[in-house]
């Protein structure tokens, strides 16, 4: 029954699988997610490049048949806009995790944001920071429990759909791991805006959160988000906190235009030096 | 498959069916598949897989619509599904899963 090849094949390492992610873990169902998002956006798989840093979710680029890099710890998003800039025509997106886009890179994710530089970042939310040992991250809800929660955290989490807009990115959605067709629409939305596009994807990570929170295996997440997840597009993203088992507003929320960071570069120096200024790049970014 | 009204063209569609695969070895018995399969064609094995997993199974082939919902939602890409062979392709199994070649000869 096995002869057929995975339908995936053409953009997944399928020479790598089983991949390294617990069962029940949601990181491959996001996988799954990008690589339809991929399909559906028509975007020659030669010009998209894939960054992503340290941690479970960064393990996402090892994965991927495509031009994909696995950076330093918090250092995808400048390593993605470097490449933006020196090779203006690729798609760049970044995958990673909480821990690694919002804690140890959360200064690159809002300057990025602020200038709009024109990658997408698909943020895989699993509350800790999981490769390490699930520690307490930026995203734990109070009063989880984690490694060094071991009482319970009682730090306010980021709520991340509002980071993004405040910073300034032009697209912003959050779904989790069970809501694979409309993350793929988003995703695929993302892949073909122009500027800074955030996607949250909250996901399960049942041998480290789940686990020493006693909620259950992956399976009791998904249906945790299938209970408590409320889909509200254009909702105010300063409403968009998410308390401990309570409920997950999810959607689009952003979806605006501004100009990007090569796009304000080229009129102010045009300004400035006139036709003696030569436009960055050529293609239009 | 209840409905609230019987549709005036049920005679005539022909209901789409899948050609299940499932990768043993890759499986991880999550249970995913098995949870949120619209028809309940799938279940998870009594006996173990290579890595010691209860992989999922198929009980009920007959049933399965092609909805490809339990190909998507596997973590670990070791499920899915194509129409079954012979099938005329009807014009929602192409919106399913634009852009991607679901048919196979
Ligand atoms: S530790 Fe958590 S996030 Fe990492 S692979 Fe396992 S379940 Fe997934
Ligand atoms: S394709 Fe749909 S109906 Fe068939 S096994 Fe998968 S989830 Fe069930
Ligand atoms: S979803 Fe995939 S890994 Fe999980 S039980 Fe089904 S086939 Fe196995």
């Amino acid at each position: 029954m096995n002869e057929a090849a995975h339908p995936m094949e053409s953009i997944l390492r399928m020479d790598r699988m089983p991949h390294i992610w617990c069962p029940g873990c949601g990181i491959g169902t996001v996988v799954t997610a990008f690589a339809m998002a991929l399909q559906q956006a028509g975007i020659p798989l030669d010009k998209i490049a894939v960054v992503s840093g340290i941690g479970c979710s960064g393990r996402v680029a090892g994965y991927i048949k495509l031009d994909s890099f696995h950076t330093t710890h918090g250092r995808a998003i400048p390593f993605a806009t470097g490449l933006k800039l020196a090779n203006p025509e690729l798609t760049v997106v970044v995958i990673s995790g909480d821990g690694d886009l919002i804690a140890i890179g959360g200064n690159h994710f809002i300057h990025a944001a602020r200038r709009n530089v024109d990658i997408k970042v698909f943020c895989i939310n699993n509350f800790n920071y999981a490769m390490t040992g699930g520690q307490l991250g930026p995203t734990t809800p109070e009063p989880a429990i984690t490694t060094t929660s071991p009482y319970g955290a009682f730090e306010n989490p980021f709520n991340l759909p509002f980071l993004a807009e405040g910073s300034g990115a032009v697209y912003v959605a959050r779904w989790t791991a069970l809501h694979i067709r409309r993350l793929t629409k988003s995703m695929t939305e993302a892949l073909l805006k122009k500027g800074f596009s955030f996607v949250e994807i909250i996901a399960p990570c049942p041998t480290l959160y789940s686990r020493r929170n006693r909620l259950g295996d992956g399976l009791d997440e998904l249906r945790h988000y299938h209970d408590k997840s409320v889909i509200k597009h254009g909702a105010d993203t300063r409403e968009l906190d998410i308390s401990y088992r309570d409920k997950i507003v999810m959607g689009k929320f952003v979806d605006r235009e501004r100009p990007t960071f090569v796009e304000a570069l080229d009129k102010r120096f045009t300004e400035v030096f006139g036709k003696k200024y030569e436009p960055y790049g050529k293609v239009a970014t | 498959m209840r409905y609230w009204r019987k549709p005036l063209d049920a005679d005539e569609i022909e209901v789409p069916r899948g050609d299940i695969h499932i990768v043993e070895s890759q499986c991880k018995g999550c249970g995913f598949c098995v949870e949120y399969c619209p028809r309940d064609v799938l279940e998870l094995a009594s006996g173990y897989n290579l890595k010691g997993y209860h992989p999922a199974v198929v009980v009920n082939e007959a049933e399965c619509v092609n909805c490809q919902l339990c190909e998507i939602i596997c973590p670990e890409f070791s499920i899915f599904v194509r129409l079954k062979n012979n099938q005329p392709v009807c014009a929602t199994d192409i919106d399913l899963r634009k852009g991607v070649d679901i048919i196979e000869s």
